[in-house]
């Protein structure tokens, strides 16, 4: 959230309108009157925001209102933050922060978004810590505080308030009811924008005011309020959007956000009354588009729920709701028992009553009241709850309940398609819900089935509308609204960069850039208690040699000289931006230890009056995050400068390889492709050498000396013994050595065209090239393409293992594990010599990759699978891995190690390296693809002035043969409030690092175990906050920290994935292939790779650049009329309706008919218009930007291949017994009820 | 009668065989007391252009335990048609296709000058010669430059149909499949790690012959027998040329201070085994060339710090020779191994150090491979001398022969006792062979002597006037490949040695004996320790030429390393007995203004300033300028027209020296020198000192140049011989 406050803060402003019209329009629009929407917003926003108004600050009178606006708050929290922050903070914080001091802003953004509630009650005081962070605290939460504010303020008020959180929880957990809620926020934030446009708002606000009285009072209050936390909001934001974008993004912000600031204010208000309006009467919900309306059409009925949704925000929908309110709550805690919980409900509501606003989930429970009849309120409850913690979607609640409507959204959706799913959700819900609930209740059923503690969650109406639960969809693409404008600048501490998703460029600025290290809390924990309470993992995911777009320059490096970088004497760290030069620049004190240290006459420089050096600006060291050293002798191995690198390929020539093609594929490319290994300047011929082994039983070398005619093949049949028979013209440069090259690629195939050979070893293969680089006396990287397990006598002999009937059960670990350990002790001597390994596989059968794999993955190396590889139609995929994998930029036998300030240390790593000590990370390679998990814990207290700080250096040799250490330098806040923490999290990080922990926790536990415990720590985590920063709402009410709102829909996904849930048709193989290839994925590449991007390429504007929004990974957002491509990182679908237009098909395929599609084609036809063209660019750039070339799949509606497909639509509950994310949140919030009582 | 003399000689030239005595005492303790045993020194393949080969087998005697061939001596029935084996006295009938016999008609193994006879096997597939190269590659790239084009001419030599193999080592060693198209492969072993024959063989994926030809039965022809490794000439000539001529210098950088690492003994290792799967008891050659000694692996013979010497014979009598057992066992069992599959390894090291070959003589020795030792592979004496491997006969065949074996039969009353000779026993029993000996066969060998002992059997009765009969069956693979069987058989008469001392005191050679003696000494000296050997060899023998013998290097180590000891040894043992007579006491010519050409007497009083001397030791050919001649040289006499004789007479000891050059294998050391030079040093050691410094002008100063030696001369030597002889007659 913060991070999408951020950008909102600043892009909001630049973008404010538009997001807001693309936004509203396409969901709204598309749902209903555009006109409505706003107004719909407006009082969302009013309402909110008055809410929160009111509660941060003594709104007592909104207290009044509280009691609705807290409800709605948490609503509005939840929904409004999520929605709201999508579309409304983006505008507001970007106004606000610019407009308002930022600082104020901040405290107030901090405080409200997530804070929201905080803000409320904390807006001063949070105001003051944040402030000084303000800044990373938030952009984002400015905003969205002041989203929250409208909303949230509300809630705040009333509990969120209180919790602080709320609003964030909400919203977080709304999120996907928020999409509704979203929706409404957007509209909000159309509001916002509307302020920035005067007319619109006022067009807004008239509208709104209209509808309900009710809200009207509200929003006064809240508007009042609002205005207020904007005003306050505002600054704080402004300030801190200001340090972070400097000058450029404050600068375009500032003006006009003051303005639109003001405006906003006075927007709110007027959106609150239409937002109350709206929600009093059914025409508001219209407008409101369907979310609102949806959701309250489902509780009071349409109508009224309307005003419900509304009501939400406004006073009104509570008072009526109560009753139904205690309903929703009920069911939210009965989620469990349908009936109780409606009763229950009405307890709930006594408190809600007083603490409406607790439920700011309420409002979804009014829904569900209004929705269900006990039942429905019963799974409204759940849902509500899932709403709840949607409520934010409360607000979107409408939204949440048109969750639960999922059966409805589909008609709706036919409408609303365009919509986002929450918008469409909350239409479709509205009505459907009963009927859909049903639907969803046998989901949720088999989806207790699958965890136990779900069960209940079945019994219980689980229900929950699938668009009422927070939607990915909608936090990226506001991410991608408020973010994706204005360059991240980096040289704020503690400040969230924008998410994985978005576009954005980066300016170093002091903190490395994201695309080198992202953290999963950019606001660490000042002691281990709170850590341990809060169960959020602190990990760093780091990138070392990450490429850079074009627009970003690459790191700076520095030569210190001959005495190499100049480092702190005690801990050692490099020279960097947080070293202190104090005794007039004579020493320098470390960031790290504190220790100081002499400066080096050589490196002395005065310092200015704010003790800085002069020439701080001139130094990369010194204000960049990120930069590298040149590294003297003393750095090198055996202190001597290294020799240039060598890329040895060894390809298996045995009877299945050759057969399959891979062997005259593989010479025929390289032949090429040697044209365009690594090298640092591009006008100059690469400095690495290349040598050549085939091998089947025996290895085969090749001596391609320039002077040869022709070259000489060398067998070496000692295989038990393996040695390296010549040195001399084995490794050569390749412009010298062409012709013999190019001879020996075109002979190689013919050579063994009629090999008999199927036996292979692989053990000796790698011993061949680790020992052709000892005798060489230089780093460098295997190539080893290799085709069956390898049972031929010899070291490193392997047998075939593969029993299902262990899956499932305590031995299943032992399939992930070596089956020998002589690959580890191999792996270990590779890295000792810097010798990198990439296997390529072209597996027919069981190759054991558990066992295979362990060099490369200990190596630095990377495995790729091809099984049942055929020439034709995996060529195209092999061919471009294997060009990216040589000519990727990359450093050998290289050292990592993650120096970090007192307090904190790194204690674990997750990749593919291997560890001698607990300290350094060794990779005997590392290229641009490689990413390092690096988890931390405490050892002592951190302070939140100091911050904490990491350096990760990276000592290794450039593929010049130079040896390097490449710097990256990370600060982040610290806090003592676990409400920061919580505002500070990025879900994606998160993710990654429990893919990883998880993934490798396999090894050892039993897989169920693994499970568990992730569900376990993520509840605590959600609980934690729950209890200590959203306390004051319901028990029953599910709520999530903005931040967090994803977190349970991605961890299902984890917990679905192939590697911890495999289904029949998962090999082993094909699991420890994803195990090891996940373990050193980056966030951008985990996080599409576990929640596929899934895009309705029928809605392409052929006209413009942007990509279309991608839908939801659900079957039931699929259109029997669309076309649809779905992108997991390794694979590409392109899925077909069985009713697509004929004139889309004839576009895209060349034929008009369905049935005439062929499925076995891996690329789309050439096809001369605009769609065609458009639609293949596309593909293209989407394998551009993954690391391994994904191969396209068509799938046809009804096709038997629509069973893999339909694998990766992860939302669903799949074949498996994975549990749909409806069914997993029901789960989730059970787990945090259980842990919470 | 003729003399003895005569007859020893007509024997030999038709035969090949001399013994020590001609007639045999009867019984043993006379043959005892002889001193000099009853033994024979035979040539199992005398050049004999004059027989022809009889293309039919021979027929053998009945007996089991017999099996000797139908000869001239046996008795023959010939309406009967049956035949009484002279050794076993059994009745044989003649085979069917002798029914046309008659005392007109004969054989020509019955006829009496066919004693030796040489029959052609016609039977089983004709087996190709097979040729491996074993190839050093660390060497300066002139001596491997030399070395390529010297093996490259060589696979011109070879007949058309002979398999050639190439095996290359350094550090690694390189098994070259030949023939292959485009890229040249080759199985790489490391230098350190043995293998036997079956590791080999699925290293190699060589298929098992037995097994392959078991499967396609007996009676199918044998498709040409070769694999990758051993392919036809004709087929691969070019390719191989190709192949030699790319061969680079050892490519694995040698550290200063270091030698290169040569694998030698695992590559002959790999050389053996890989003839050992594929072609066992077929003529088969491993040439091996080396450069320097093995420095790793199984079989080296010193470490490759060049900071530690290699094993001088200092070194062997401190046993500080920490490498020689184990090499020399290896090599031992190589040798062994390559023998018993009637395989020839060839040596031809040249490097100025040693190479080891006090180590691997054993190679050489056990399977009849040559021995050459030269400085480099860049020089005429390399170069010729393996040019004149391939040396042709009239018939354009090789003089050389491939996996023979000779069996002796013998009468009853004889045993063999052992033999001496390039050869290895196949360890098989007989009646012939006596219980405590272990001989029956040798490999094969050209031209060369080996010699063994006769032994009476314990006080048979012996028909006066009776004959002891011996039969050598040579059997051998001959180099256009078919398989011949040559058949000598001689007798000689028994006498008591009490009433005809005078008739075997009369057939005793001279000669012979000597050589059988000092073979006999270097046999000993090669397993026992020097001294003791000449101790024996004094109380042995008293003649002449044991004086040279002892100062010989056959018997001395001094001043020589143990390789050279080694080589010399080697071409003792097997030469004839010219030749190795040569060796012992070598040939001295005088060439002078004052007549024809002169021997002369091997002593320091023949070294005259005014003239030239020819020396001939076998190893060398020495020309000795006087002082005077050589001034009158330095001149430039020679080139006046007005001096034409001087030339002459310069030319005279050249011309002949080449003469020897041109037929001796191996090639000699060619060496030119003159008074007060260098090399004169080879003259003046063999010299008799009969001057030195020490008596020299006792002995006045008009003759001969005085030698700085304390060696004693041959004055001394007999004067102290002749008060031993006396004192231990008495």
């Amino acid at each position: 959230m913060n991070v999408n406050q951020q950008p909102h803060m600043a892009s909001p402003y630049g973008q404010p309108q538009p997001g807001y019209q693309g936004y509203p329009q396409s969901g709204y629009g598309g749902q209903q009157v555009p006109g409505g929407y706003p107004a719909q917003f407006a009082p969302y926003n009013g309402p909110a925001s008055a809410y929160q108004p009111g509660p941060p600050q003594g709104y007592s009178p909104y207290a009044s209102f509280p009691s609705k606006a807290l409800a709605a708050n948490l609503v509005s929290d939840l929904s409004s933050s999520s929605p709201l922050d999508l579309g409304v903070r983006g505008p507001p914080t970007s106004g606000a922060p610019p407009v308002s001091a930022a600082q104020a802003y901040s405290q107030f953004g901090q405080g409200e978004v997530q804070n929201g509630p905080p803000a409320m009650g904390p807006p001063p005081q949070r105001s003051p810590v944040s402030q000084p962070y303000s800044q990373g605290a938030m952009n984002l939460t400015g905003p969205q505080p002041q989203y929250n504010q409208q909303f949230g303020a509300p809630p705040t008020s009333m509990q969120q308030m209180t919790t602080q959180m709320a609003g964030m929880q909400v919203g977080s957990t709304v999120p996907s009811p928020a999409g509704p809620g979203y929706a409404p926020p957007t509209i909000s934030q159309a509001p916002v924008s509307a302020a920035y446009t005067p007319s619109d708002p006022s067009s807004y606000a008239p509208t709104p005011t209209v509808p309900s009285q009710p809200p009207p009072a509200e929003r006064v209050p809240q508007s009042t309020p609002s205005q207020p936390y904007y005003g306050a909001p505002a600054q704080q934001p402004f300030p801190t959007a200001a340090p972070p974008f400097s000058a450029p993004g404050p600068a375009q912000a500032p003006a006009p956000p003051l303005a639109s600031q003001q405006s906003f204010p006075q927007g709110p208000p007027p959106s609150q009354p239409p937002f109350s309006s709206a929600p009093p009467q059914a025409p508001p919900t219209a407008s409101y588009g369907g979310p609102l309306p949806p959701v309250q059409a489902p509780h009071p009925r349409a109508p009224p729920p309307t005003s419900q949704p509304s009501a939400f925000p406004g006073g009104p929908p509570p008072t009526s709701t109560p009753s139904q309110y205690p309903g929703p709550p009920m069911p939210q805690q009965s989620p469990v028992s349908q009936p109780s919980p409606f009763h229950s409900g009405p307890p709930p509501l006594p408190t809600t009553a007083g603490g409406f606003p607790p439920q700011g989930g309420a409002p979804p429970r009014p829904l569900h009241p209004g929705m269900q009849g006990p039942p429905l309120a019963s799974q409204g409850p759940l849902m509500s709850q899932a709403n709840h913690v949607a409520p934010p979607q409360p607000g979107m609640l409408p939204g949440q309940p048109t969750a639960g409507m999922a059966g409805p959204p589909p008609p709706q959706q036919p409408g609303m398609q365009g919509y986002p799913p929450q918008q469409n959700g909350a239409f479709g819900q509205v009505r459907g819900p009963q009927p859909g609930y049903a639907g969803q209740y046998p989901g949720q059923q088999n989806y207790g089935a699958a965890p136990p503690a779900q069960a209940p969650a079945p019994s219980a109406p689980k229900r929950l509308d699938p668009d009422s639960i927070p939607s990915p969809i909608q936090v990226i693409e506001d991410d991608k609204a408020n973010k994706g404008s204005e360059p991240f600048v980096t040289g704020v501490r503690g400040q969230a960069p924008p998410l994985v998703t978005t576009n954005f460029q980066v300016k170093d600025q002091g903190n490395a850039s994201p695309r080198f290290i992202r953290c999963t809390s950019y606001n660490m924990p000042c002691t281990s208690d709170m850590a341990k309470q809060s169960q959020v993992p602190l990990a760093a995911v780091i990138k070392p040699l990450a490429t850079l777009p074009p627009d970003e320059i690459p790191p700076y490096i520095v030569d210190h000289g001959e005495g190499g970088p100049i480092r702190c004497n005690r801990c050692k760290a490099y020279m960097c931006p947080y070293m202190q030069f104090i005794e007039g620049g004579r020493r320098f004190q470390c960031g790290f230890c504190s220790c100081v240290t002499e400066v080096p006459p050589h490196y002395f420089q005065h310092l200015d009056h704010t003790g800085k050096r002069v020439d701080c600006c001139d130094r990369p060291e010194l204000s960049m995050g990120s930069y590298e050293f040149m590294a003297t002798v003393d750095y090198c191995k055996n202190n001597k400068i290294p020799q240039p690198p060598a890329f040895i390929f060894l390809i298996d020539v045995s009877y299945n390889a050759v057969k399959n093609g891979m062997v005259r594929m593989v010479c025929q490319e390289l032949k090429t492709l040697l044209d365009y290994l690594p090298r640092e300047n591009p006008d100059v011929q690469s400095n690495i050498r290349v040598g050549f082994v085939t091998y089947n039983k025996v290895l085969h070398f090749y001596n391609v000396k320039a002077s040869l005619a022709q070259p000489q093949m060398m067998v070496v049949s000692d295989v038990a013994d393996m040695f390296v028979p010549l040195l001399d013209g084995f490794l050569v440069n390749v412009s010298e050595s062409r012709v013999v090259i190019e001879s020996l690629l075109d002979q190689i195939p013919d050579m063994f065209a009629d090999t008999r050979e199927t036996e292979t070893v692989f053990g000796p293969v790698i011993q061949a090239g680790l020992e052709a680089l000892k005798a060489a006396d230089c780093a460098g990287k295997l190539f080893v393409f290799h085709s069956s397990l390898p049972i031929a006598e010899a070291p490193g002999k392997l047998k075939n293992r593969e029993d299902k009937k262990l899956v499932g059960t305590d031995k299943e670990k032992s399939l992930f594990q070596p089956q020998i350990s002589f690959y580890a002790n191999l792996a270990k001597e590779c890295v000792t010599q810097g010798c990198c390994v990439d296997l390529f596989l072209f597996p027919n059968q069981y190759v054991d990759v558990a066992t295979l794999g362990v060099v490369p993955t200990s190596t630095g190396g990377s495995v790729y699978k091809y099984t049942y590889f055929q020439a034709q139609s995996d060529q195209e995929r092999f061919l471009n891995d294997l060009r990216k994998d040589v000519q990727k930029p990359m450093g050998f036998d290289a050292v990592m190690r993650v120096r970090t300030s007192t307090g904190i240390r790194a204690t674990d790593f997750f990749g593919s390296f291997y560890m001698s000590n607990t300290t350094d990370v060794e990779l005997a390679g590392l290229d641009c693809d490689k990413t390092v998990t690096v988890e931390f814990r405490h050892d002592d207290k951190l302070s939140e002035e100091t911050g904490a700080l990491m350096q990760c250096a990276v000592l290794y040799t450039s593929c010049t043969g130079q040896r390097r250490l490449r710097i990256h330098n990370m600060a982040v806040n610290c806090c003592a409030q676990l409400a920061d923490l919580y505002r500070n999290c990025e879900t994606d990080t998160i993710i990654n690092y429990f893919a990883k922990y998880a993934y490798r926790s396999i090894l050892n536990n039993p897989t169920k175990n693994v499970r568990d415990s992730l569900v376990n720590q993520c509840a605590q985590i959600l609980a934690c906050y729950r209890k200590n920063c959203a306390s004051p709402s319901s028990a029953g009410q599910l709520i999530l920290p903005e931040c967090m709102k994803l977190l349970p829909v991605y961890l299902n996904c984890v917990l679905k994935s192939d590697v911890l849930h495999p289904g029949a048709d998962v090999s082993l193989d094909d699991r420890a292939y994803l195990r090891q290839l996940v373990s050193a994925m980056d966030v951008t590449e985990s996080h599409v790779f576990f929640y596929p991007r899934l895009l309705p390429v029928h809605k392409l504007d052929v006209e413009s650049d942007a990509l279309p929004v991608a839908i939801r990974d659900s079957e039931e957002r699929l259109s029997k009329g669309g076309v649809y491509l779905l992108e997991t990182g390794l694979n590409l679908f392109l899925w077909v309706g069985a009713n697509a237009q004929q004139e889309l098909l004839q576009n895209i395929f060349g034929t008009p008919a369905f049935s005439q599609i062929d499925p076995s084609m891996t690329s789309l036809p050439v096809l001369e218009n605009p769609y065609s063209k458009r639609l293949r660019e596309i593909i293209e750039s989407f394998r551009m930007q993954r690391s391994r070339y994904m191969k396209l799949m068509v799938v046809k509606q009804e096709d038997k291949l629509e069973l893999i497909f339909k694998h990766f639509l992860v939302e669903d509950k799949n074949n498996s017994g994975g549990a749909s994310y409806v069914d997993f949140l029901c789960h989730m919030h059970k787990e945090i009820r259980q842990l919470l009582s | 009668m003729t003399t003895f003399p005569e007859f020893i000689q007509q024997n030999e030239d038709r035969d090949g065989v001399r013994f020590s005595w001609n007639v045999w005492p009867s019984s043993r303790l006379e043959a005892t007391r002889m001193v000099v045993p009853v033994a024979s020194l035979f040539t199992p393949l005398k050049e004999r252009p004059d027989l022809p080969p009889i293309q039919y087998e021979p027929v053998l005697c009945s007996r089991a335990t017999c099996r000797a061939v139908l000869n001239p001596l046996c008795q023959v029935d010939y309406r009967a048609k049956l035949w009484a084996c002279n050794f076993c006295y059994q009745r044989n009938q003649f085979p069917p296709t002798y029914a046309g016999i008659s005392e007109v008609n004969q054989p020509a193994e019955l006829l009496p000058q066919f004693s030796t006879i040489e029959y052609v096997v016609q039977r089983g597939p004709q087996m190709p010669l097979n040729f491996l190269y074993v190839v050093d590659t660390c060497m300066e790239d002139e001596d491997l430059q030399a070395l390529k084009e010297s093996l490259q001419m060589s696979l011109s030599l070879l007949p058309p149909t002979a398999l050639v193999g190439l095996i290359t080592f350094g550090r690694m060693i390189q098994v070259h499949e030949l023939g292959c198209e485009g890229i040249s492969k080759s199985y790489v072993f490391r230098g350190t790690k043995d293998l036997n024959a079956k590791q080999l063989q699925e290293m190699l994926g060589l298929t098992k012959p037995a097994a392959a030809q078991a499967g396609r039965g007996p009676q199918q022809p044998q498709a040409p027998p070769s694999n990758r490794f051993l392919q036809p000439v004709q087929k691969i000539d070019m390719n191989l040329t190709d192949l030699l001529g790319e061969l680079q210098r050892d490519p694995w950088p040698v550290t200063q201070g270091k030698r290169p690492l040569r694998s030698l003994g695992v590559a002959l290792s790999i050389a053996v085994g890989l003839l050992e799967c594929t072609f066992p008891n077929t003529g088969a050659r491993i040439m091996t060339f080396i450069g320097g000694p093995a420095t790793q692996g199984p079989g080296m013979v010193v470490g490759d710090e060049l900071k530690t010497p290699i094993r001088s014979w200092h070194d062997i009598e401190k046993d500080n020779a920490k490498f020689m057992k184990k090499a020399t066992k290896h090599y031992e069992a190589l040798a062994n191994r390559a023998a018993a599959n009637g395989h020839i390894i060839d040596i031809y090291a040249c490097a100025l150090d040693q190479t080891g070959l006090a180590e691997m003589k054993c190679c050489t020795n056990y399977t009849g491979g040559y021995m050459v030792m030269a400085d480099s592979f860049n020089t005429s004496l390399f170069k010729q001398t393996f040019q004149r491997v391939f040396t042709k006969d009239v018939q354009g065949s090789f003089k050389m022969a491939f996996a023979g074996t000779l069996e002796i039969k013998t009468s009853r009353e004889i045993k063999i006792s052992g033999a001496i000779g390039p050869c290895t026993s196949l360890n098989a029993k007989g009646p012939c062979v006596s219980e405590n000996v272990n001989f029956g066969f040798i490999t094969f060998l050209e031209c060369l002597f080996f010699s063994f002992y006769l032994f009476l059997q314990h006080n048979a009765p012996i028909p006066q006037g009776g004959r002891g009969a011996i039969q050598y069956v040579t059997q051998y693979q001959h180099s256009s490949g078919q398989r011949r069987i040559r058949v000598t058989t001689i007798a000689r008469n028994w006498a008591d040695a009490q009433t005809q001392i005078q008739n075997i005191a009369a057939s005793f050679d001279q000669e012979a004996a000597a050589i059988l003696m000092a073979r006999l000494a270097v046999y000993r000296a090669e397993s026992e320790e020097g001294p003791d050997v000449l101790r024996w060899l004094d109380r042995q023998l008293i003649r002449l030429f044991m004086f040279h013998l002892r100062r010989s290097p056959f018997l001395q180590v001094f001043n020589n390393s143990p390789d050279e000891s080694s080589y010399y040894r080697h071409h003792f043992m097997r030469q004839d007995l010219t030749q190795s007579l040569i060796m012992i006491q070598p040939i001295l010519y005088a060439y002078s203004f004052s007549g024809p050409p002169e021997p002369v007497l091997l002593d320091s009083s023949s070294i005259l300033p005014d003239r030239i001397l020819l020396m001939d030791t076998f190893f060398q050919i020495l020309i000795y300028h006087g002082e005077t001649v050589s001034q009158w040289r330095k001149a430039g006499y020679q080139d006046m027209p007005e001096y034409e004789n001087f030339r002459h007479l310069l030319q005279a000891p050249v011309d002949d020296a080449q003469e020897i050059l041109h037929s001796r294998f191996p090639m000699p050391r060619y060496i030119d020198t003159e008074h007060g030079g260098s090399q004169a040093r080879f003259l003046l050691s063999k010299v008799n000192p009969s001057q030195t410094h020490n008596n020299m002008y006792a002995w006045g100063q008009e003759s001969g140049a005085p030698i700085l030696t304390d060696d004693v001369s041959l004055q001394v030597f007999m004067d102290h011989l002749k008060k031993l002889a006396v004192s231990s007659a008495a």
